[in-house]
């Protein structure tokens, strides 16, 4: 059909659009001046309100080696653009990494799954978000490229503050691992949010296996946070409502302590049950 | 740039710029205003339509992104002049009532019945949760979707 062109009709301020097709052509093009498309569920809404002008919008959704979901080698490994979708029908998912499961079901709904990524929900770094709590319970590593190497960092160190992560402009987050769990390992998930598929308030995620207590917390404060004192309790034979208590101790909102603390409860007790 | 798209089975062809949303394309580029355009930022589901059988957000893609994919929007539900079963029941439970959401809502929940044909209420309950409706609430909603969906499991019935 010719004339097809909504002329004038644009919301974003103006960038320049590249989509390379691989890994290596994308890192050539990341710099301070761009910004990386991947699902578009949150920098599209931004660039819509002109809340972010990059000048550069390097679009990875062509990049096919960056989708994939296996565990061919003992961790589960994701491919930073595998859709959150992929990751809740993933059958391996769901059977060895259950909470990732759990988490992905209430990152905001069907119609942002289905283009949501995984590694668009960690590099966003939103301290309200599921994921990255989840993976921080999980002990994940992230793998990220840029043309001059590579390196892995844990989510203590990769999450720095809210939408503020230790990825450089050149670097491109291309891989998310999760180790394997132990035999016997149970997890448990729970959030607030005041209509399924909103933004949640704040929630909590947590693995309990014989030798390993996970914890981590949504919500909760500018990264998603490891409960490391509840965590402790709880191997050290603690019920789950004192864990808990101890999970939100030092919030200091009355409201959101009150809140975590039964949320942790509830995950807690999930992941004994 | 130059993109192309097939939208309910007909190719559309068009210059855009790389900032162009999706949204804006099939509504002004394609002039297929079935999709309506409520909040662009992702929340409300008015502009859901299908992209390769899933459902998306149109304002939250950029129309250069679905250059040689496949849509599917409102307009292309009822195929033959009769309306598609959840549009029929849409307008018998008065699940609408300025309308200006139904497209959203037709096009999230066309494909999560065709996911989940045995879905039960909560579960629709939560499906719906991504679509917002100003007016009509919501029970004719949920209604039309049961009424519909009881229909499509009846007519996947082998007679």
């Amino acid at each position: 059909m010719a004339g097809a062109s909504g002329r004038g009709l644009v919301k974003p301020a103006p960038f320049a659009y590249q989509a390379p097709a691989t890994v290596d052509e994308a890192l050539r093009l990341l710099g301070a001046d761009s910004a990386v498309l991947a699902g578009g569920q949150s920098l599209v809404p931004l660039l819509n309100l002109r809340l972010a002008r990059p000048e550069r919008v390097v679009d990875i959704n062509g990049i096919g080696e960056l989708d994939y979901i296996s565990a061919d080698d003992g961790p589960l490994r994701i491919g930073a653009m595998t859709r959150q979708v992929a990751l809740e029908r993933s059958e391996l998912v769901h059977r060895r990494w259950p909470l990732l499961h759990k988490a992905v079901r209430f990152v905001g709904h069907a119609q942002i799954r289905s283009r949501g990524t995984v590694g668009g929900s960690v590099a966003h770094a939103d301290p309200a978000a599921e994921l990255p709590a989840a993976l921080t319970a999980l002990d994940a590593r992230f793998h990220l490229r840029s043309s001059g190497g590579a390196r892995t960092v844990g989510p203590s160190e990769f999450f720095l503050g809210p939408l503020y992560t230790a990825r450089e402009p050149d670097e491109l987050l291309v891989e998310i691992e999760v180790p394997e769990q132990p035999e016997g390992s149970r997890s448990g998930f729970a959030e607030h949010a005041r209509t399924h598929g909103d933004f949640a308030t704040a929630g909590a995620a947590a693995v309990v296996a014989p030798g390993r207590v996970g914890i981590a917390l949504l919500g909760a404060g500018p990264v998603p946070a490891r409960a490391a004192a509840a965590e402790r309790a709880l191997a050290g034979g603690a019920e789950p409502r004192e864990a808990a208590a101890l999970a939100a101790r030092d919030i200091e909102d009355e409201h959101r302590r009150a809140l975590l603390t039964e949320l942790a409860r509830r995950a807690i007790e999930e992941a004994m049950a | 740039m130059r993109m192309s798209v097939e939208i309910n089975g007909r190719d559309y062809e068009g210059d855009v710029e790389p900032r162009t949303l999706l949204s804006d394309f099939i509504r002004h580029g394609a002039g297929l205003t079935g999709t309506k355009v409520g909040c662009e930022q992702g929340v409300c589901g008015a502009c859901t339509v299908q992209l390769d059988g899933e459902p998306v957000r149109s304002c939250l893609m950029l129309a250069v992104q679905a250059n040689g994919r496949a849509l599917r929007t409102v307009e292309g539900l009822s195929g033959d002049g009769a309306l598609h079963p959840l549009q029929r029941a849409f307008h018998e439970a008065h699940a609408l009532q300025c309308g200006f959401c139904t497209a959203g809502f037709l096009m999230s929940m066309e494909a999560f019945l065709r996911q989940h044909p045995d879905a039960g209420e909560e579960e629709l309950r939560e499906a719906l949760a991504g679509n917002l409706c100003r007016c009509t609430g919501y029970l004719g909603i949920i209604e039309a979707v049961e009424d519909a969906a009881r229909e499509l499991r009846g007519a996947d019935r082998p007679a």
